[in-house]
């Protein structure tokens, strides 16, 4: 196209968006005073953002068509970033900075930005978890936040009756997921791909309309408060020394879930969900059990959410409905989009930007769902495989022995 | 493989009176066919004459209206398998490729392969997470006889690439690579030609005969290129409008009345 | 006797908006087989064009059936002009991508549209005026059908009459139906396929606008999120009746409609939305083809 065409696609395309933001972005109804607002400095923010918007676009798919061996050069900066992670040479220095970074935080910042930190690490496990059922095994979850729900009400409902400590409930939180996974699993996971989206959104949904219709079971939307935080050999912690144990615990759950998810994924289990991804058809002629693997991939990524689910409660000591809703689950896939389907540093690196980012910059906070939406839209579009690509194990023969078997993960 | 030797001329695969309804529109009338150790058999038909079909009710992706399928692997026990799930009958030992190839197109062409090892391999998750003495063993063998395969196969200095990045005949090869690491005893091929240049259609002419010399397995084919089925087959199944409609070796097959009708001259010459 | 009746038609009435909003669900997937997720945002979005233009135009001194006109109108274009863009943005470039892509760009437009009118807007309910006439001749039922329920019934028939003639006898509704059949044999013989996507977005989004204002009228009052759980419900009432089929998101949209307002009115109506989960589950379970859809055979 010449330059003369661009300008005027462009030009139409910002006339088409000023015509479609109109009603919603320039009109505003007060219903209550009965007055109209006129808000024309939208408009030319419209106007001006969508030519701009439009002349990029084309350039983007002007060149994916010319050349498809070009079409991640916008991204090289990220894909350099993840092969430098995988140089050994850079790979150590850079892992040893990141451990002693992470163990001074808490001396370094203020218990405030130790929390946030904290509530960032959750989300990294939560990401990772998901990761093993979208990322490796392909299936859509949208209902992820109910597995979170119930490591929270398994924390706050069996301390409440029972008294059971923290560190009790941990694995019974995380086990508890699991075998709700597996419920649910066994009759939906038949389902095609589109299909199982839309029932897990629901279960998801019902999941916390039981929890805020079930008063005798759940306290309603008024939730249960009073939860306690983690012990530490029976000391009393006040609060400020509670959120930094809190923030190494959760370092010390991080990095089980990235070794285990490591572990995992290139392993002979790891393969064959891989495989279910790939092609459902092939994989079962190749002897792989389809529902096994599903219903195991299903299991495997809720765990996480059970676990994250007790340390939630046991971190704001207070558990309600309110914070199960859908929008906990769009967060969490948006970090895998983000970060990178089947890669641990692109959904370590998702979080930290999903969730910082809007704590740090207020002007984002408002706009934080807006972001996670596009981001969604952004990446399928321009990077389906996520900022970071999930590379695959590589072997080297000798003469036709092995040799070492690991080149890299 | 000697096992093989002894064992010469036994039934491994026997379909009776298979029938398959897509409801109401039957696909397959009453097909019977067996196949033996160390037969190369094919299939051949017009298009829509419900080989694919055929295939899919041996394998499991279809459950048969009506008739049965036994299957003897050499040495074991005569087992029906009507009904049976696709990953139980792939490790009772058919193994098959498709049609229009079906790869792991993100997973590097070594561990599309080591995914054929999934089923004679049992490492569970406390395994891949605790990597134990067994498990690491278990690994390093499904590595090694990947590997081995995939060296027979042409294809030693691919292992690291990604699937989606091979071309097509090599692509093709790997699946045929992928189905041999179940360790069949019988390997089914989809149209393992279709696509294929004349070159690259003669180099799997020694491929399928090699299979069958060197890995001591039966194979059954469905092909349209007559070149190949004339050359490699021992046994020649034709089939039209989902019935079986003549039967025997190649040079029978080549005077048949039938069949030559059936085609209407199309590659009756060969 | 009377409470049956009243329940009935009640149920008949959301049913109705329900199929409305489903014919978009069930149209776009026969075509593309795709879930549009942000189908929900576009009813949401032509219910809040309708109440901005009804408020304009009242504060402009007009007012009476040209106002519900008038905001209808503009809503419907709307709506079309969003779901026409949101296919060109989300989908189009994702033709041929692997089945994950689509449906994870589809949330994303749907959570992207939600918060788009919340920021523009507001995020507290809005109330809503009711645009919809009294007719006279209903006065005597008025306990139990208003005249907002007959209205919603009758325009919701109308328009399905209307999408039924389309579909059967003009050409955009043939190229409709052989896209849906097979893409690539629609292009072959020479029906542009792009522009039948638009067209089905287009008029799915236009009935959802229709649907929305209807219900909005009736209901009275309106939110940014109104769209997400009647988006869910809605593709409920598509997979009910067998997704992919026009009569089948009509029936679904009424079985589903009957339950709700049976199960509320008899059992309790502390669970309304779960009811509507639960039978989404339960069918996809018992019988995902739906109630007149069929079983297809995996292809391999």
């Amino acid at each position: 196209m010449t330059f003369r065409q661009e300008m005027k696609k462009a030009l139409l395309t910002s006339a088409w968006f000023v015509f479609l933001t109109f009603p919603i972005l320039v009109i505003r109804v007060n219903t209550i005073e009965n007055v109209i607002e006129w808000r024309w400095l939208n408009m030319m923010w419209i106007a001006a953002g969508s030519f701009i918007l439009s002349l990029l676009w084309s350039f983007y798919f002007g060149r994916k068509t010319g050349d498809p061996g070009k079409k991640t050069e916008a991204f090289a900066p990220a894909d350099k970033a993840g092969s430098l992670f995988r140089n050994p040479r850079f790979r150590m220095p850079a892992l040893v900075l990141t451990a002693l970074f992470a163990t001074a935080f808490p001396f370094l910042f203020s218990v405030y930005q130790t929390s946030i930190m904290t509530t960032a690490l959750m989300y990294v496990v939560l990401g990772l978890g998901l990761n093993i059922i979208v990322g490796l095994a392909g299936l859509l979850n949208l209902g992820y936040v109910a597995f979170y729900a119930v490591g929270a009400y398994s924390y706050a409902l069996l301390h409440y009756h029972f008294g059971l400590g923290f560190w009790v409930v941990l694995p019974l939180g995380g086990l508890l997921a699991t075998l709700f996974a597996i419920l649910l699993g066994f009759p939906v996971l038949r389902l095609r791909g589109d299909y199982l989206a839309i029932v897990t959104l629901g279960f998801g949904e019902i999941v916390r309309l039981i929890l805020e219709n079930w008063n005798e079971f759940s306290f309603g939307p008024s939730g249960i408060s009073n939860i306690p935080r983690p012990g530490l050999l029976g000391l009393d912690l006040n609060l400020d020394t509670a959120t930094i144990y809190l923030y190494y615990l959760m370092i010390g759950l991080c990095l089980i879930t990235i070794f285990v998810f490591g572990r995992i994924r290139d392993s002979r289990i790891g393969r064959a969900l891989i495989a279910l991804r790939e092609d459902e058809i092939a994989c079962q002629a190749m002897g792989i059990d389809k529902a096994r693997t599903k219903l195991l991939a299903f299991a495997l990524g809720s765990t996480w959410a059970g676990l994250m689910g007790v340390i939630f409660a046991a971190k704001t000591t207070f558990v309600n409905p309110a914070s199960f809703t859908f929008l906990e689950s769009a967060m969490i896939l948006s970090i895998v989009v983000l970060g990178g389907m089947g890669s641990i540093l692109g959904v370590v690196l998702g979080a930290f930007l999903l969730i910082l980012l809007p704590e740090y910059l207020r002007a984002f906070s408002d706009y934080r769902m807006l972001l996670f939406g596009t981001t969604m839209v952004i990446m399928m579009i321009f990077r389906p495989q996520g900022i970071i690509t999930g590379i695959r194990r590589t072997y080297q023969f000798r003469g036709g022995s092995i040799d070492g078997a690991t080149a890299g993960k | 493989m000697e096992r093989q030797q002894e064992n010469k001329g036994e039934t491994i695969l026997e379909v009776r009176r298979l029938s398959m309804d897509f409801g109401g529109i039957r696909a397959l009338e009453g097909i019977d066919l067996v196949v033996q150790t160390d037969q190369i058999m094919a299939l051949i038909g017009p298009n829509g004459a419900g080989k694919t079909t055929f295939f899919n009710c041996i394998t499991g992706f279809y459950e048969p209206t009506a008739g049965d399928i036994f299957i003897a692997p050499p040495g074991g026990k005569r087992k029906r398998i009507n009904g049976l799930k696709v990953d139980r009958i792939t490790s009772l030992g058919l193994a098959r490729t498709f049609q229009n190839t079906r790869i792991f197109p993100n997973m590097t062409v070594l561990e599309n392969v080591m995914i054929g090892r999934h089923c004679r391999s049992k490492a569970g998750v406390l395994g891949a997470v605790l990597r134990g003495r067994e498990t690491l063993r278990e690994e390093a063998e499904i590595v090694e006889r990947s590997y081995e395969i995939l060296a027979k196969m042409g294809l030693a200095s691919r292992v690291n690439e990604l699937a989606k990045n091979l071309p097509y005949g090599e692509a093709r090869r790997l699946e045929i690579a992928r189905a041999m690491a179940t360790e069949p005893f019988l390997l089914m091929l989809d149209e393992p030609a279709a696509g294929m240049n004349p070159q690259e259609t003669k180099e799997l002419d020694d491929l399928i005969l090699r299979l069958r010399s060197e890995e001591g397995i039966s194979i059954l084919l469905i092909e349209h290129d007559m070149r190949l089925v004339m050359s490699v087959s021992d046994h020649i199944c034709v089939m039209d409008y989902g019935e079986k409609i003549a039967e025997g070796t190649p040079q029978e097959i080549r005077r048949s009345e039938r069949v030559i009708k059936a085609y209407l001259g199309e590659d009756s010459d060969a | 006797m009377d409470y049956f009746l009243e329940i009935f038609l009640s149920g008949l009435t959301r049913g109705s908006i329900y199929a409305l909003i489903a014919l978009g669900y069930t149209m776009v997937y026969g075509i593309i087989e795709l879930i549009n997720f942000a189908h929900g945002e576009i009813y949401m979005i032509g219910a809040f064009t309708a109440l901005i233009i009804a408020s304009v135009l009242t504060t402009l001194g007009m007012s009476g059936p040209a106002v519900l006109i008038l905001a209808g109108i503009v809503a419907v274009i709307y709506a079309s002009a969003y779901g026409f863009t949101v296919e060109k943005i989300a989908y189009k470039p994702l033709r041929g991508a692997s089945r994950l892509s689509p449906l994870i760009s589809a949330i994303g437009m749907s959570i992207f549209l939600q918060n788009y009118v919340m920021l523009a807007q507001t995020s507290d309910f809005l109330p809503f005026p009711n645009l919809l006439p009294e007719l006279p001749f209903l006065e005597s039922t008025a306990h139990i059908m208003g005249s907002t329920d007959f209205i919603i019934i009758a325009t919701t028939a109308v328009v399905m009459v209307a999408l039924t003639l389309l579909i059967k006898f003009t050409r955009m509704g043939k190229a409709m139906r052989a896209t849906a059949q097979d893409r690539n044999m629609a292009m072959l013989v020479g029906v542009n396929v792009n522009r039948v996507i638009s067209a089905t977005f287009i008029i799915g989004s236009a009935l959802a606008a229709i649907g929305g204002v209807l219900i909005a009228s009736h209901i009275g009052r309106i939110n940014f999120y109104i769209g997400f759980i009647a988006g869910i419900k809605a593709f409920t009432a598509a997979v009910l009746g067998g997704i992919g089929s026009i009569p089948g998101a009509v029936l679904g949209g009424l079985v589903l409609g009957w339950t709700e307002c049976f199960a509320t009115g008899y059992v309790s109506s502390d669970y309304e939305d779960a009811f509507a989960f639960a039978l989404l589950v339960l069918i996809l379970i018992l019988r995902p083809a739906g109630i007149l859809g069929k079983a297809s055979v995996q292809k391999v």
